[in-house]
């Protein structure tokens, strides 16, 4: 599938989208789709009803928890240093806030082909957490936007029923995020080594205080 | 009495025996199991009571869909937390006399699953239990002697004194916290009383494979 020619059309069909391409490096240099939020749920139609593409199968959704980044560089810069030009070395940070993803995998039954990989980013990871729902146009994705829900926290707009589907509703953590923090409940381990030691000494020190 | 003795009266045909005996004989011959299973473990448990390893020999054929009518619970695989609250309601339910057979890794630590956010480690956190099966699962052979096992544990039960069972001390209790669905986790995450009571009411010497206490090194 021609990613670039498939952007064309999307840009054309829909107009005023923005569809970004993001390249995969790895040998299976399977590249995907970056869809903007606001026109989403168009573009899937869209997506769905050309009868070029066609792709009429979502298989799967996956949700991704992106962390904050901060990346340092050397530059070497020009200074003033007693009067005297010098080059010295500083090292710059850029900040790259982090996002939640929802990943589809598209396939066309009737055209036998696919996968499209399109992606949907959040704002961030506290509060602008909201992605359309693509479940309007692929019934398949229903079930697996509510264990996105579930389990990274991205509200999906426009799903018939969003609770969760894994953990009880009384839950108020999302476990597959990357700062999940579990509950601890190692006081009992027969052999504990490594992150399950440290684990256990911290659940016996607790308990000692009870 | 004396055992010879009896030995000798049984060669000249009379059989002698005990209240004690013959009821103890009476339920370890009739243990009547839950019918549930919970993840994998379920199809070996499955497995032991089909044809080929048959556990009718041993009288416990009879699977009840009702707890009222069940006296074993074998809780057979992975208890989520998600899943505990019923699990323990459940035995909860059981009638008076009732015994726990905790069968395969999940059901008596967590398993391989055990650093996981939703799975219980060890059943025993909440109800108590009589034997403990290692496995992963356990083959048919393992949960039919814990279940020798489990009849060796009645059978050495006595009816009075203070090593009598759970069941006829009428200060122990025989229904334990139901965990609540919390925030973070299961409220509360253990019972912690749970433990000194099994230790205290439980009758020794009767060679169980349960005697690897939990909460202890």
């Amino acid at each position: 599938m021609n990613l670039e020619k498939i952007k064309l059309d999307i840009e054309t069909a829909v107009p005023g989208c923005h569809v970004g391409i993001i390249l995969n490096g790895s040998p299976c240099a399977q590249h995907s789709l970056l869809l903007d939020r606001d026109n989403a749920l168009e573009v899937a139609r869209f997506l769905r009803d050309d009868p070029e593409l066609h792709l009429d199968y979502c298989s799967n959704v996956s949700g991704v928890d992106w962390l904050d980044t901060e990346t340092s560089e050397k530059v070497k810069v020009m200074k003033l240093v007693e009067g005297v030009e010098q080059e010295t070395e500083e090292v710059r940070k850029t900040r790259v806030p982090g996002y939640l993803e929802a990943v589809y995998h598209l396939y066309s039954m009737e055209k036998k082909h696919g996968p499209l990989v399109i992606r949907m980013r959040t704002g961030n990871r506290t509060d602008r957490i909201t992605l359309p729902s693509l479940t309007p146009v692929w019934r398949s994705a229903e079930f697996q936007e509510r264990e996105i829900f579930d389990l990274y926290g991205i509200i999906f707009e426009g799903h018939p029923d969003l609770r969760r589907i894994l953990m009880w509703d009384e839950f108020e953590d999302h476990p597959m995020r990357k700062d999940y923090v579990e509950p601890n409940d190692y006081e009992y381990e027969p052999t504990p080594h490594d992150a399950v030691l440290e684990k256990s000494k911290q659940a016996r020190a607790i308990e000692g205080q009870q | 009495m004396d055992t010879e003795l009896k030995n000798e009266l049984s060669r000249q045909g009379i059989f002698t025996t005990t209240l004690e005996e013959v009821y103890n004989w009476g339920r370890r011959s009739s243990v009547w199991p839950l019918t549930f299973g919970l993840a994998c473990c379920a199809i070996e448990m499955i497995a032991t009571s089909m044809a080929r390893y048959d556990l009718a020999r041993f009288g416990a054929e009879v699977f009840r869909p009702s707890p009222r009518q069940a006296d074993l619970m074998i809780v057979a695989g992975t208890v989520t937390k998600k899943m505990a609250p019923q699990v323990v309601r459940l035995y909860n339910q059981m009638p008076e006399p009732k015994y726990v057979i905790a069968m395969g890794a999940c059901a008596i630590s967590g398993g391989p699953f055990k650093q996981g956010y939703n799975v219980l480690k060890g059943i025993d956190r909440y109800i108590p239990v009589d034997v403990h099966i290692p496995g992963c699962p356990p083959r048919p052979e393992a949960l039919i002697d814990a279940f020798i096992t489990l009849q060796k544990k009645i059978d050495a039960q006595s009816l009075t004194g203070s090593n009598r069972p759970r069941y006829l001390d009428a200060d122990a209790p025989s229904e334990f916290i139901v965990p609540e669905y919390g925030a973070h986790d299961l409220e509360p995450p253990k019972n912690v009383k749970l433990w000194n009571i099994i230790y205290k009411t439980a009758p020794n010497g009767s060679g169980t494979t349960s005697e690897n206490e939990p909460g202890k090194d």
